[in-house]
């Protein structure tokens, strides 16, 4: 009895200790959730001398992945992006973060272009926009253009059939 | 005394920042806007930095982002706004205080006071409850008294 009460403080001190040990930090809650992906004009990387905008796919569900050819984890989730790419499924638009243009053309050549297009923010602004801060990002953008769902870091093998893939099923069903 | 002298080196070296960039600034007050800006804005990419100690690119981008701002005349409050709106109130080192954040500015005071709280609860119960004497214990006392210690 006289141990009970240490007893019970541990358990409750480990069970804190626990959940903080299993808190990813990095993890941080984007306040963009819900609210109009911001807005970017800039030019393609396949044909710079063409311009897009986040309002060109208005009426579309679409995927922004935030990617360069210096980073290393974004390789780690490049396999899953491309069996993305062959389920047809949706728009990935990919923004080019950082980089320069041969380096950026030459990655995707060596390792495969999953991106329905590709858009270049080589001064990092528009990244600063979508609040990135570590590439890879992926951002669930809805039909009016409002976005859904942030994730940060490389995405894992499951997350597509577990997260995105039913982001997109729901989101298909809204109406514009 | 050189040990004194590489001491008072590496402390100065604690000091120094990753800013080199040279910004041209045409008030002092934007100067020092600036530089209290940069180092209450976390680098989000290694996160126990602020933007003014790391070296990070993104931090880079974020001390332009600061700088450009202050040109145009922005105010403290729209850099901050700015900041908060991509980045989250994470961004901020020192938090904002609202509803959210109570429990992080308030929680050493609630810490203390539950602490305070229990060191009173723990005396007021170990307080030793006074007995009377018995009737041996009153003469030893007595006699103890009366003859004085060297009994």
């Amino acid at each position: 009895m006289k141990y009970l009460l240490p007893l019970l403080l541990f358990i409750v001190l480990a069970v804190f200790l626990a959940i903080g040990l299993n808190l990813n930090p990095r993890e941080i809650p984007s306040p963009l959730i819900d609210k109009p992906a911001p807005a970017f004009n800039l030019p393609i990387l396949a044909t710079p001398e063409q311009r897009l905008s986040q309002a060109d796919f208005k009426g579309k569900v679409w995927l922004l992945n935030v990617w360069a050819s210096w980073c290393v984890s974004c390789r780690e989730e490049h396999p899953l992006l491309i069996e993305l790419a062959k389920q047809n499924k949706v728009i990935l638009v990919g923004l080019n973060y950082k980089d320069e243009m041969p380096a950026a053309n030459a990655w995707l050549t060596k390792h495969g272009n999953p991106y329905t297009v590709s858009v270049m923010d080589a001064d990092g602004r528009t990244g600063i926009d979508y609040g990135v801060y570590g590439v890879p990002e992926t951002f669930v953008i809805d039909k009016r253009g409002v976005v859904r769902y942030k994730h940060t870091g490389p995405v894992q093998p499951g997350d597509l059939e577990k997260v995105f893939l039913p982001w997109i099923q729901r989101l298909e069903a809204e109406n514009p | 005394m050189r040990f004194l002298y590489v001491l008072i080196l590496a402390l100065a070296l604690n000091q120094a920042q990753a800013d080199i960039e040279y910004r041209d600034f045409k008030q002092p007050e934007q100067e020092q806007a600036y530089q209290t800006l940069i180092s209450e804005l976390r680098c989000l990419v290694c996160q126990n930095q602020t933007i003014a100690d790391s070296n990070a690119d993104l931090a880079k981008d974020l001390r332009r982002q600061v700088y450009e701002m202050l040109q145009q005349g922005k105010s403290r409050q729209d850099i901050v706004d700015f900041m908060t709106d991509r980045y989250g109130d994470f961004v901020m080192y020192k938090p904002a205080l609202k509803l959210k954040t109570m429990l992080l500015w308030l929680g050493p005071v609630l810490f203390l006071v539950i602490g305070l709280a229990t060191v009173w609860v723990l005396r007021s119960k170990t307080t030793v409850t006074e007995e009377p004497l018995s009737k041996e214990q009153r003469a030893k006392l007595e006699s103890i008294l009366d003859k004085g210690d060297d009994a």
